[in-house]
């Protein structure tokens, strides 16, 4: 496409890997987070989740970090945009997250205050997650812009229509279907916690196909995005079905009692479901609605300069394998289930 | 009622408000990064049940710390988007990058391995253990070297030309920009002063088991790491902090005289304490004469521009010297001064009276001393810091010749959708949560320091895993 040189559209698809290595990785720590207070009966099992995703958590939310910072280095227009226009929102997310992060480090240092912490954890990882999808389904289906690309809507209540709740719903219900994934295969087996998280799994996985479905047919008849032909057009049909193919396949893996292929297949669904989501937006990255003054956000006026773009590829190439190696050494020095011996640490 | 409907100000408060919390976290998770790795050495080395038993406590504050310091700093690097905007559509070309650099190269680096800390003593080698407290603490230094960058290219911008529609920075040399005028003296600065901060925090600890007159062993021995620590950054700190100075001086003009309250071209003395008319545009106080131009020159009688002179120049044009907060800024510069010399002071007594025959242990004036010193580097920080970024008001990116025409104002860099009262709910909501961060670390913390170290026990070694 005209204006979209190499390094910017090698961005656009770095963003949108970043963004679906958050919605993977801290996905399944906030849906775990979620569940807690409803899934753990008992102290121990409380603990057991908190433990589980102890090591691994602040690591995953670097994610976030790192897809924010990539979102402002290569594409500022679009950073600058979201982040002030969903100002209350975003605030939102930025408070579940820290006291999310404290109560999970104080908990167990702390029983005077374990109430407190058990229902911060509970908030601050059900913000996030219910937000992250509305704030994707605003850029999706348009927001009112000025013509230097300021939002002109109502504060935080204008973001909230009837499409957007749903995309937020989808992506809840896709964070919490990890997390029950996550502690089904991470809970000692046989166990009640496992089997509860097991029960809940198959659940949110099957509701999840179902708001998947409402979703797509109202984005696809509701909104009248106009979206590329061509590999964009083929790309999207691919990663709808491969949507559909991994949560299947995640129900069948749970069925069989493969809770560790059941994650991973639950976890390439996330990662399809981002790319359906870039595949539908590329090239743009923010949509103006009708009533706008300003023009859509995208690749060709938002892009960076080429000698940043191509500095930022090559901090990128230096660091992306020292990231993948940490998680590596990380997820391998905490893998396998957890034992009682692991509570005591 | 202005205030409340100024958007820009209020944005500011926010961000110094929210900047400044964070900034007693960080730094001091930095300096106590280095004292916990030099513990877990010690273990490793040893093998002895007492340093065992230490470098668990110092895992448990550090980590107390060091999230308060992360879910803190998510609200710095979301600021620049949600409060910013405009300032990040103008920048974005170049300071966008070192915040995502942060993120990959140093963030993952610390977060994974912390875990490994905290979660890992019984799943990795000894060895393994010891190199993760190290690379926690290194990855914790490359943040902050990013992050200054960041900072330091705001103050002196470089390899960046203004877009032919005056819309937006552009770089041109990265490598200009990174290794910007003032990196090199604010990151060591920075960076030393926060090696400072720990080593005061650890020695605070020892003397308050002293004065308690239990867990002595570990006392004296965090007592004399802490004092060791402490004497070579406090010494170091001469160097980087004339350096530091000396950047201020030969590239942010108006900041240095805003800090000495020179309105007029003069021959700065140097002040001990003092007192800015802003009114009369005059600075008054006990002084050397001609001390400060020696510092700066080696020659007691050389001049230096005031602020009108200043907003002659075409390059500081913008600069309203009756509108600046001139006596503040001396304010802050002074007191980090004075607080310097109180460190300096601390360092001495403690690595005199702890080593040799450690008569600390029977010295209960300096065990009190040493107990509150940690004040001392925590004011010198926040008010170092205010003196920086208060100092280059009215930019928020600094005019500088080696950028030629890219600055901003701090008051054009604000979200133009982000409205006042949306500001006030988020003020009012950092201040009930940072309040309940702040009781809740001190609680924690508290608790770790009350209960001490675990008895030292041959068991105790055998759990933390061996060869």
């Amino acid at each position: 496409m005209e204006g979209i040189t190499f390094f910017s559209g090698l961005w656009f698809c770095l963003v949108a890997v970043l963004i679906a290595g958050y919605f993977i990785l801290d996905g399944f720590d906030l849906g775990a987070g979620v569940l807690y207070p409803f899934i753990a009966k008992t102290k121990t099992e409380k603990a057991v989740i908190r433990r589980s995703i102890g090591p691994v958590w602040d690591g995953n939310e670097v994610w976030l970090l790192t897809a924010g910072g990539a979102l402002f280095a290569a594409f500022p227009p679009a950073y600058a945009t979201t982040f002030s226009g969903f100002y209350l929102a975003i605030m939102l997310v930025l408070f579940g997250l820290i006291v999310r992060a404290v109560s999970l480090e104080y908990r167990v240092h702390d029983e005077k205050w374990g109430g407190l912490w058990n229902l911060l954890f509970f908030l601050g990882s059900l913000l996030p997650a219910l937000l992250f999808g509305v704030a994707i389904g605003n850029v999706y289906a348009g927001i009112p812009m000025s013509a230097l690309g300021d939002y002109t809507g109502f504060p935080l209540f204008g973001l909230i229509t009837p499409f957007t709740l749903l995309c937020g719903v989808l992506g809840l219900l896709m964070f919490m279907a990890a997390g029950a994934s996550w502690i089904a295969q991470k809970a000692p087996k046989p166990s009640e916690l496992q089997e509860r998280a097991a029960k809940i799994r198959t659940i949110l996985q099957i509701c999840t196909l179902g708001v998947f479905v409402i979703v797509t047919v109202y984005a696809l008849f509701g909104i009248n995005l106009e979206m590329l032909g061509g590999l964009a057009a083929i790309l999207r049909y691919l990663f709808a079905a491969l949507f559909v193919v991994a949560l299947i396949a995640a129900i069948f893996f749970g069925k069989k009692g493969n809770d560790l292929f059941s994650f991973i297949a639950q976890s390439a669904s996330a990662f399809v479901l981002v790319g359906l989501f870039a595949a539908s937006m590329f090239p743009n990255l923010v949509i103006a609605s009708a009533n706008s003054v300003g023009q859509n956000i995208t690749i060709m006026n938002a892009a960076n300069s080429e000698l940043t773009l191509m500095w930022m590829t090559i901090i990128t190439c230096v660091g992306l394998p020292l990231v993948l190696l940490y998680h590596v050494i990380s997820y391998r020095t905490f893998r396998g289930r957890l034992t009682d011996e692991d509570l005591d640490y | 009622m202005d205030i409340l409907s100024d958007v820009a100000l209020l944005s500011r408060i926010q961000f110094a408000g929210t900047v400044a919390f964070h900034f007693l976290f960080v730094p001091l998770s930095i300096g106590l990064g280095l004292i916990l790795a030099i513990n877990e050495t010690r273990y490793y080395k040893t093998r002895d049940p007492e340093d065992a038993a230490a470098t668990r406590l110092w895992v448990k504050i550090f980590t107390g710390t060091f999230v308060v310091g992360v879910a803190t700093g998510i609200t710095m690097e979301f600021s620049f988007g949600t409060n910013w905007a405009n300032y990040s559509r103008f920048v974005g070309d170049i300071f966008g990058a070192p915040l995502a650099a942060e993120a990959l190269l140093a963030f993952f680096l610390e977060s994974v391995f912390l875990g490994v800390l905290v979660f890992g003593r019984k799943k990795v080698s000894p060895k393994f253990y010891m190199v993760s407290a190290w690379l926690v603490w290194f990855a914790s230094m490359l943040s902050a070297l990013w992050i200054l960058i960041a900072n330091s290219w705001m103050q002196t911008p470089a390899g960046a030309v203004l877009a032919s529609d005056g819309s937006r920075a552009i770089l041109n040399d990265f490598f200009a920009a990174a290794l910007n005028p003032s990196i090199f003296a604010r990151y060591t600065h920075t960076v030393n002063s926060v090696l400072i901060m720990g080593a005061f925090v650890a020695m605070a600890v020892a003397a308050w088991y002293l004065l308690k007159d239990r867990n002595i062993h570990f006392a004296m021995k965090t007592m004399r790491i802490g004092a060791t620590v402490a004497i070579i950054t406090s010494c170091l700190m001469l160097v980087f902090a004339h350096s530091s100075a000396m950047v201020v001086v030969n590239e942010q003009p108006t900041k240095f005289a805003m800090m000495e309250g020179m309105y007029e071209t003069e021959t700065p003395p140097l002040y001990l304490f003092g007192w800015v008319d802003q009114e009369g545009q005059k600075a008054g106080g006990l002084s050397i004469p001609g001390g400060t131009s020696f510092l700066a020159t080696g020659d007691w009688n050389a001049t230096f521009p005031g602020l009108n002179d200043l907003a002659k120049d075409p390059m500081y044009s913008e600069l309203d010297p009756a509108n600046l907060p001139v006596n503040f800024v001396f304010q802050t510069y002074h007191i980090m001064l004075a607080m310097y010399v109180l460190i300096m002071i601390s360092a001495i007594l403690a690595i005199f009276f702890s080593y040799g025959k450690g008569k600390i242990r029977n010295m209960k004036w300096l065990q009190r001393l040493l107990l509150i010193a940690p004040l001392f580097p925590f004011i010198a920080t926040q008010t170092g810091w205010i003196t920086a970024e208060v100092g280059r008001q009215p930019w928020v990116v600094y005019p500088n010749a080696a950028a030629p025409g890219v600055s901003m104002l701090t008051d054009d860099a604000i979200s133009v959708s982000v409205t006042s009262v949306e500001l006030l709910i988020t003020m009012l909501l950092f201040l009930v949560v940072y309040a309940l961060l702040l009781v809740a670390w001190i609680r924690i913390m508290s608790g770790f320091i009350k209960k001490g170290p675990e008895p030292a026990t041959e068991a105790l070694v055998e759990s933390m895993g061996g060869e």
